[in-house]
């Protein structure tokens, strides 16, 4: 009986230190419409030092479409949140660069997150970030191979902050900087999950850097420990 | 127009057109240094094109080094036009100080001692004050030097007519200021200063192609000659050439109309290479991407959908940005004034046909500017057909640049003597040859 008892409170304890008010979003993103033809990259595959790293032709990833029309590469965020990041004690978010390309092109960090930008590429790049809003800092920083990674931080949400190469322009990546954690990048096959979400109503949005840069919104209500789905379809116009 | 008309009327009783005594071989190294500036304004034009202007990220260092010691290893990608433009614009600087020097004489001595001496104290001054300006500090001692050492030299120049001095005066600020601006492009990360850049770049060359005019046999040789200061004109014909081209430009400035074409259609063409010039630094790549259709229309719709639509549809190979309503009319502009330079141009020839022999260096020129804007008018389509292919983009920029120095030396040697009613007519042996006959029928009233 003791021991049933023991049981119970432990369950009991358990059971309240679970973080019931936290909910999960999961859904899927799908692509209406036939995307453009990607593109060979030529000057990469005809630059001396990178040109050698490929056997086949590179090509522009924009629209990652899966066999379901899943679309990769879509930011989901929830929106009209600010002042909610735990960025600064966040793992920090690594930018390779490698092959002569970005790795990934799209991604996303919060506010005072640190984004590590590697140089895995025996030749010299120039990291050059150009945001547009006015709190975050436009550097521009050459590393050379084999040297220390560069760390970036931004103090201000902002969709699709580029990062460039002047060196080999055809290199650029998309950092999309929240001002809190709910947000998630699909995968190839364009699934997503935003988990530890408060209960509330909220609008969630879906933004591709070409198909829908503006985003794509939803409403939703997340209650107590309850897991919703929310499915976006992305239109070409 | 009349305004202008009367600006340049004054002209013949400048100095400036009389100018200074021949020397070839100033002469000739003025031409170089407008050679020296076309290349590197075709360098930038690379630069841009290959969107390589950001590659060196510091300034007046390359990627830490001393400008002038970066390690050919650097040399690639980017880093080869942005480099490469930086040191044949260090080339350009040192020759313009020479051609500064060479064009003020003995006088220049002076003035050049004290701008170097300044410079080196302040590059020296900069370097141990203010640690971290190291770089900044070598690089103006290094200015600072090469305008010293130039003071030093050459001190038994010919005294100059005092307008070419200034002229080369103003080519020493501009070209100083024209590095200070590609600099500060760079290290404030600012695309608008790129594009006063690009267009000071323009009105740079234009300056060095008259200097080189303005120090030619030809045109201080030239057939009108000054004689009072403000009754009479001389105007020499040459035997070889009886309908003489002076003669004929003064008809021209009867009319007006012929110079104010000449005169607008080259304030056209300086439009139009700002119009080009802010295209390139928008760094959109092509905001429409078809030629010579937009968009399959004769006029693409710019509403926010269709603009969305464009940019979903478009896959390019830079980081380019999104293009915008705004880039999309600025091409179309850009398409607009191409339409009207063409249509002033072939009315400058046209005029120039009618007006002049086909031997007169003025009809000469307006057949070469024509040429230079269907050429002009080619590239730009070639560079939407090729999808803004860096050679050709470049090409498309070159040939802007020696259109806009055709266009500008038109105008000079257009509206150098527009006091035609107050000339007297001479040939080399003495009034009443063959020319002034031709100059006599044309302005005589009907009998």
């Amino acid at each position: 009986m003791t021991k049933l008892f023991s049981l119970l409170a432990a369950a009991g304890i358990a059971v309240s230190l679970q973080p019931v008010s936290a909910g999960e979003i999961t859904g899927t993103v799908t692509l209406n419409g036939t995307p453009p033809a990607e593109i060979p990259i030529t000057p990469l595959k005809d630059d001396p030092t990178c040109g050698k790293m490929y056997t086949a032709m590179p090509t522009t990833h924009f629209y990652v479409v899966g066999p379901n029309k899943g679309l990769g590469d879509v930011v989901v965020m929830l929106k009209g949140i600010s002042g909610k990041s735990t960025g600064a004690s966040a793992p920090p978010v690594v930018l390779d660069q490698k092959g002569c390309l970005y790795e990934p092109q799209i991604l996303a960090i919060q506010t005072s997150q640190k984004l590590i930008v590697k140089n895995s590429d025996p030749v010299l790049h120039n990291v050059h970030d150009t945001p547009t809003a006015s709190g975050n800092k436009e550097y521009n920083q050459a590393q050379m191979p084999g040297s220390p990674d560069l760390t970036f931080t931004f103090p201000e949400a902002e969709n699709f902050l580029r990062f460039k190469c002047d060196v080999h322009p055809w290199m650029f990546a998309w950092v999309t900087i929240v001002d809190h954690p709910y947000f998630a990048v699909t995968d190839k096959d364009g699934n997503f999950k935003i988990g530890n979400v408060p209960p509330g109503r909220y609008t969630i949005t879906a933004l591709h850097r070409k198909a829908a840069p503006d985003g794509v919104d939803k409403e939703i209500e997340v209650k107590d420990g309850e897991p919703v789905k929310v499915d976006f379809t992305i239109t070409l116009k | 127009m009349r305004l202008a008309a009367i600006c340049f009327s004054h002209m013949p009783s400048h100095p400036l057109l009389s100018g200074p005594a021949n020397s070839p071989w100033r002469h000739r190294f003025a031409v170089l240094t407008a050679l020296a500036t076309l290349l590197l304004i075709g360098m930038g034009g690379l630069v841009t094109s290959n969107e390589a202007g950001m590659s060196v990220p510091d300034w007046p260092t390359s990627n830490g080094y001393n400008m002038f010691a970066l390690p050919i290893k650097f040399w690639k990608g980017g880093i080869f036009y942005e480099h490469t433009h930086r040191l044949w614009a260090s080339l350009v600087g040192v020759l313009v100080v020479a051609l500064t020097r060479w064009l003020g004489g003995r006088a220049s001595r002076r003035p050049l001692a004290i701008i170097g001496l300044a410079e080196v104290l302040a590059g020296c001054g900069i370097f141990l004050l203010w640690p971290n300006l190291r770089a900044t500090g070598h690089f103006l001692t290094g200015i600072g030097g090469v305008v010293l050492l130039a003071a030093l030299v050459w001190a038994r120049n010919a005294p100059p007519k005092p307008p070419l001095v200034q002229l080369g005066w103003l080519a020493f600020a501009l070209v100083q200021f024209q590095g200070l601006l590609g600099g500060l492009r760079v290290v404030l990360f600012d695309s608008e200063i790129g594009i006063f850049h690009a267009a000071l770049a323009q009105l740079f060359f234009v300056l060095l192609c008259v200097i080189a005019l303005l120090t030619s046999k030809w045109w201080q040789n030239g057939n009108i000659k000054h004689r009072t200061p403000n009754i009479e004109h001389r105007i020499v014909s040459q035997a070889t050439e009886p309908r003489s081209f002076d003669v004929r430009c003064s008809m021209f400035s009867v009319r007006y109309f012929p110079n104010a074409l000449f005169l607008f259609a080259t304030g056209l063409i300086f439009l139009q290479l700002v119009l080009g010039a802010t295209m390139r630094h928008q760094h959109a790549g092509l905001a429409i991407p078809d030629f010579p259709l937009a968009y399959g229309r004769i006029w693409p719709a710019t509403d926010a959908a269709s603009v969305a639509s464009y940019n979903e549809h478009r896959m390019e190979l830079t980081a380019a940005n999104p293009i915008t309503a705004f880039q999309i009319d600025l091409q179309m502009a850009h398409r607009v004034v191409a339409v009207l330079i063409l249509a002033a141009v072939i009315g400058c020839s046209w005029s120039a046909f009618r007006n002049f022999t086909w031997r007169s260096p003025l009809t000469k020129l307006a057949a070469l500017w024509l040429g230079l804007i269907l050429v002009q008018v080619a590239l730009g389509a070639a560079t939407i057909w090729s999808k803004k292919a860096a050679d050709i983009a470049t090409a498309h920029v070159l040939v802007g640049a020696v259109s806009l120095a055709a266009g500008a030396l038109s105008c000079i040697i257009c509206f150098r003597n527009p006091e035609p009613a107050r000339a007297v007519v001479v040939s080399p042996a003495g009034a009443g040859g063959p020319a002034s006959r031709s100059f006599a029928a044309k302005t005589a009233p009907a009998q």
